[in-house]
């Protein structure tokens, strides 16, 4: 069965009528084209595909595209990009918070909500705030020191 | 330039693509017309296939073609394994890329499907009707050598894959019965699954009108891929181009060659359209190599003042159903070869059976060998300690090699190329305050409190290496590597490599090295790795060898490079070779600086070549084959301090001091990154990781749900200090560090907890230390 699907994402509505089942990161990656979003497993656990809709940061493996028709969805690309970095993108550069860069991208999604929802996090709940989201490169203490330092840059 | 670029921990290069989203991974790779494979898996361990019928997938809509065992392996040759150890009765079974009518683990290839879409491919595998007939499987390594055991190949005997003895220094039996004390263990070595956080992906082009091949592929080796995908598939190797785009990780596990890539490019030259295969994290659980999987019984004879006089081993290692790529080499040259550590050893042995076994294939992770040597090395130094009642530390400074700047022969064989093991165990000590430590942990005992320090005391080898002596023990190909170095007339500067950085940082540290040498912005200087097309040959970057052997190879262009440009400036300054100076990127007759030609003067010049000396050639470029003379040895020293909950048996990781000497740093941000990333790696499997299967063969732990990785939560904040001993033999001194990390800290924490669990008499719980193994070995002998 397919659905007509339109969701707006990074600010551009985006319309394609596709397969009932399709999940909303195949549909931000294959149909759309923006392959910023990652795939990293198939259990939902590493968060790597982690996108922002409706303002909310969901696992884009977990959703339908269908589930987010009419809905407004923020990937990667559209937090911040040339020049126009958001504090947490500065942050993990200058705090080497990432190496093969895999999973930054969803770290960086998921991070930013967890610094709406607590601007002021301290280290341990930065830390207990990173728990949907794997690494396995940085052994996390320079992605922990990366968000303690947007927060100071996002309290300004 | 004021301040020094080298050692200078200046931000990443490649960063700005991969945080905002634009770098681009194999799996981000779309072609048109691109077809998509995906592979059925065998649901057994073991088992006869007696039928198979592919009609109702091949009829289904979207599918372009399904092959069996019979198809692709009528085009492939098997799998080779490249490690052949010598004068071990190496058993080099075929390893088909699909298997034909038995299956040996679960997760071995039985069928392919190319599809219009990944969707459909995998709707397609589930219409393929395959009759097994099951066999006994066998997981357990040294079980798989008993009496009676499941047999996997009939070419290899009790499923023998090979036996490599190896004896160094006195007598292994004359230093035993000479001791006055030997303390024995069983350790047990989990699989663990390395879980790069990008699974495997390979994209084939074939072209059939020109003959040629194009492989995206997941690897940390290129040319190797390309070497390998020339030998499995009959493409002429100068007629396939490998790309490594952006590799998301890898830690040993894109080392290998797989079936899956071969499988790939079959695809694609039957159907003549590209075709991705992207593994899903679970399929790549089955099909990824896992790492370890020792069964070791370890001995350890020393005097009663505990000078240590001789550590021998018996190890069974598993292999899993087939022979990976680098297999052999891993449990034998890159362990044994490090049993004595950072210690006066007089006598080392080690007898290592490699087995074959219902499991994926085990090959390098992370370490690779070395952790399990330095883990027997250090767990047999701790129960010494114990059995004598003298302090850990202070037996391991007994036994320490004294510092040496160029060159110290172990008994192993091997010639360690420069340490100072006592320097980072004092200032690793020093650090934690050691000895209020321990008193602090003796008054927290008479409170009900269970802290435990583990200190470890490694050395490593790495800077893989001597391509004779890599031949010498067995490895199918040189360990060398080339690098370009090319100004262009503007004065940027491209550098070409061979090795493939994924995650290592080395765009910025390449970069370093040459805008120290020659005095060019960093960012005018780009490095180039990845394509087989746009470098030169090179061997790969695993083994923490890209520093330090591709580092060198671009330290001595960089030199060719100034050698030219002086001889060319004295040419332009009409002045003597010898009477040129150099300085930050200018060249000036000596006293006369304002007269300078600078690095992009020169470069200019050489590429328009109006004025050269005469019989100069033009351009500006220098190209190195590098081949290190020996390896080098990163050294340190690890503490940890955990505390373990009597009541829950839980282990809190309460503090963690790496102490590393990977030589000077062309980038300590990278390096600590780097020594970071490998320390919470290592302590994995020390409270959480590990791979386990039923006796049948199943992975148990089958997905990322499953299969416990390590969580930011589980870690306070690592402390990182270092000292700088220079390697004798590498231009810049460097040694390399990927590894330093999980070499050092699974043997650190484990030795920790035991610390903390010696009131209650436990010297020994298998690894990963879960709560409920930790607080049933408390409660078991009474003595809490």
């Amino acid at each position: 069965m397919n659905v007509q699907t339109k969701i707006n994402i990074n600010g551009q509505d985006y319309e394609a009528e596709v397969e009932a089942r399709t999940l909303l990161v195949h549909f931000i990656r294959d149909v759309v084209g923006l392959t910023g979003t990652k795939v990293g497993c198939d259990t939902s656990q590493c968060g790597s595909c982690t996108v922002h809709m409706d303002g909310v940061a969901v696992k884009a493996c977990t959703v339908l595209a269908a589930q987010a028709d009419g809905s407004c969805v923020t990937t990667i690309e559209g937090l911040g990009g040339d020049g126009d970095l958001h504090p947490l993108q500065d942050a993990f550069w200058a705090k080497h918070g990432l190496q093969c860069g895999f999973c930054t991208p969803g770290m960086i999604m998921a991070t930013s909500k967890l610094l709406e929802s607590n601007p002021s996090p301290t280290e341990e709940e930065i830390r207990h705030g990173l728990e949907g989201n794997f690494c396995r490169c940085t052994g996390y203490q320079n992605i922990v020191l990366a968000v303690g330092e947007a927060s100071k840059e996002v309290a300004q | 330039m004021t301040t020094r670029i080298f050692s200078s921990g200046i931000r990443r290069r490649e960063d700005p693509r991969l945080i905002t989203g634009r770098a681009t991974y194999t799996d981000d790779v779309v072609l048109p017309g691109m077809a998509h494979a995906a592979i059925l898996r065998s649901p057994h361990a073991h088992a006869k296939i007696t039928s198979i019928d592919t009609s109702a997938a091949a009829a289904m809509d979207g599918v372009v073609a399904v092959y069996t065992g019979a198809d692709v392996n009528a085009a492939l040759a098997p799998v080779p394994c490249a490690w052949l150890l010598p004068e071990s009765d190496l058993k080099t079974v075929d390893h088909l890329p699909v298997a034909n009518d038995t299956v040996r683990y679960q997760g071995d290839a039985v069928a392919v499907v190319v599809a219009e879409n990944r969707y459909a491919a995998e709707d397609a595998l589930e219409l393929i009707d395959v009759e097994y007939d099951p066999l006994p499987a066998v997981v357990d390594p040294e079980e798989a050598m008993g009496d009676g055991a499941p047999q996997l190949h009939e070419d290899a005997p009790n499923n023998q894959a090979f036996n490599w003895v190896m004896t160094g220094g006195e007598d292994s039996d004359e230093a035993f019965a000479g001791a006055d004390v030997v303390v024995k263990e069983r350790i047990l070595h989990q699989r663990l699954i390395p879980n790069a956080m990008e699974p495997r992906s390979a994209v084939a082009q074939w072209s059939q009108a020109a003959g040629e091949l194009t492989l995206w592929s997941t690897t940390q080796n290129p040319h190797i891929v390309r070497f390998l995908t020339s030998v499995v598939s009959g493409v002429p190797e100068h007629k396939v181009r490998v790309i490594a785009p952006e590799v998301g990780g890898g830690f040993g596990s894109k080392i290998p060659y797989y079936a899956d890539e071969a499988i790939a490019v079959f695809c694609s030259m039957q159907t003549g359209r590209p075709v991705k295969w992207t593994a899903t994290r679970s399929e790549g659980y089955q099909t990824t190599i896992h790492g370890r999987d020792h069964v070791e019984d370890v001995e350890l004879a020393a005097d009663g003042d505990g000078k240590i006089k001789g550590i021998r081993s018996t190890v069974y290692a598993g292999m899993g159903a087939y022979l990976s790529t680098a297999a052999p080499g891993i449990p034998t040259i890159l362990h044994g070869l490090m049993y004595a550590g950072t210690y006066e050893i007089p006598s080392v042995k080690a007898d290592v059976y490699g087995v074959f076994n219902n499991a994926v294939p085990v090959d390098a992770y992370r370490g690779a060998g070395r952790p399990e040597a330095i883990f027997l090395v250090e767990r047999m130094v701790d129960k010494l300690a114990n059995e004598l009642d003298m302090d850990p530390v202070e037996v391991r400074r007994k036994n320490l090699i004294a510092a040496f700047e160029d060159g110290h022969d172990v008994a192993t064989g091997l010639t360690y190329d420069s340490g100072d093991f006592a320097t980072t165990l004092d200032m690793a000590t020093e650090r934690v305050c050691y000895d209020d430590l321990r008193q602090e942990q003796e008054r927290l005992r008479g409170e009900g409190k269970y802290i435990g320090i583990g200190v470890t005391s490694y050395a490593e080898i790495c800077g893989l290496g001597p391509s004779q002596v890599a031949g010498a023990i067995g490895f199918q190909g040189g360990l060398w590597e080339g690098a370009i170095v090319r100004f262009h007339p503007t004065g940027k500067v491209n550098v070409a490599v061979g090795t493939s950085p994924h995650g290592q940082g080395e765009e910025t540290t390449f970069a370093q090295i040459v805008s120290d040498a020659l005095g060019v912005e960093v960012d005018d200087v780009e490095v180039l790795h990845g394509d087989t097309d746009q470098t030169p040959m090179g061997w790969g970057t695993y083994g923490s060898r890209t520093t330090a052997v591709t580092g060198a190879a671009l330290a001595l262009a960089t030199r060719k490079i100034k050698d030219k440009a002086t001889q060319l400036a004295a040419h332009l300054l009409e002045a003597a070779v010898e009477d040129i100076d150099y300085e930050d990127g200018k060249f000036f007759v000596r006293g006369s600086p304002d007269q300078a030609k600078t690095i992009q003067d020169i470069a200019l010049m050489a590429n328009v070549a109006w004025d050269m000396p005469e019989g100069m050639e033009p351009g500006l470029e220098a190209s190195t084959f590098y081949d290190p003379p020996n390896f080098t040895y990163p050294f340190g020293t690890h503490i940890a301090v955990v505390e373990v909950e009597k009541e829950t048996g839980a282990v809190d990781l309460k503090r963690y001091v790496a102490c590393d000497d990977c030589g000077p740093q062309i980038n300590p941000m990278i390096v600590e990154g780097q020594v970071l990333g490998g320390v919470v790696q290592g302590i994995g499997p020390v409270l959480c990781e590990g791979a386990v299967y039923g006796d049948d063969g199943q992975l148990l732990t089958g997905s990322m749900l499953d299969y416990a990785l390590p969580r930011a939560d589980m870690f306070p904040e690592i402390e990182t200090i270092s000292n700088v001993t220079p390697s004798p033999h590498h231009p810049l001194g460097v040694k390399g560090v990927g590894e330093t990390g999980t070499i050092a800290s699974t043997i650190t924490v484990y030795n920790a907890v035991m610390d903390a669990l010696r009131p209650f008499g436990v010297d020994k719980v298998d690894m990963p230390l879960t709560p409920e193994k930790v607080w049933r070995a408390i409660h078991s002998n009474g003595k809490e």
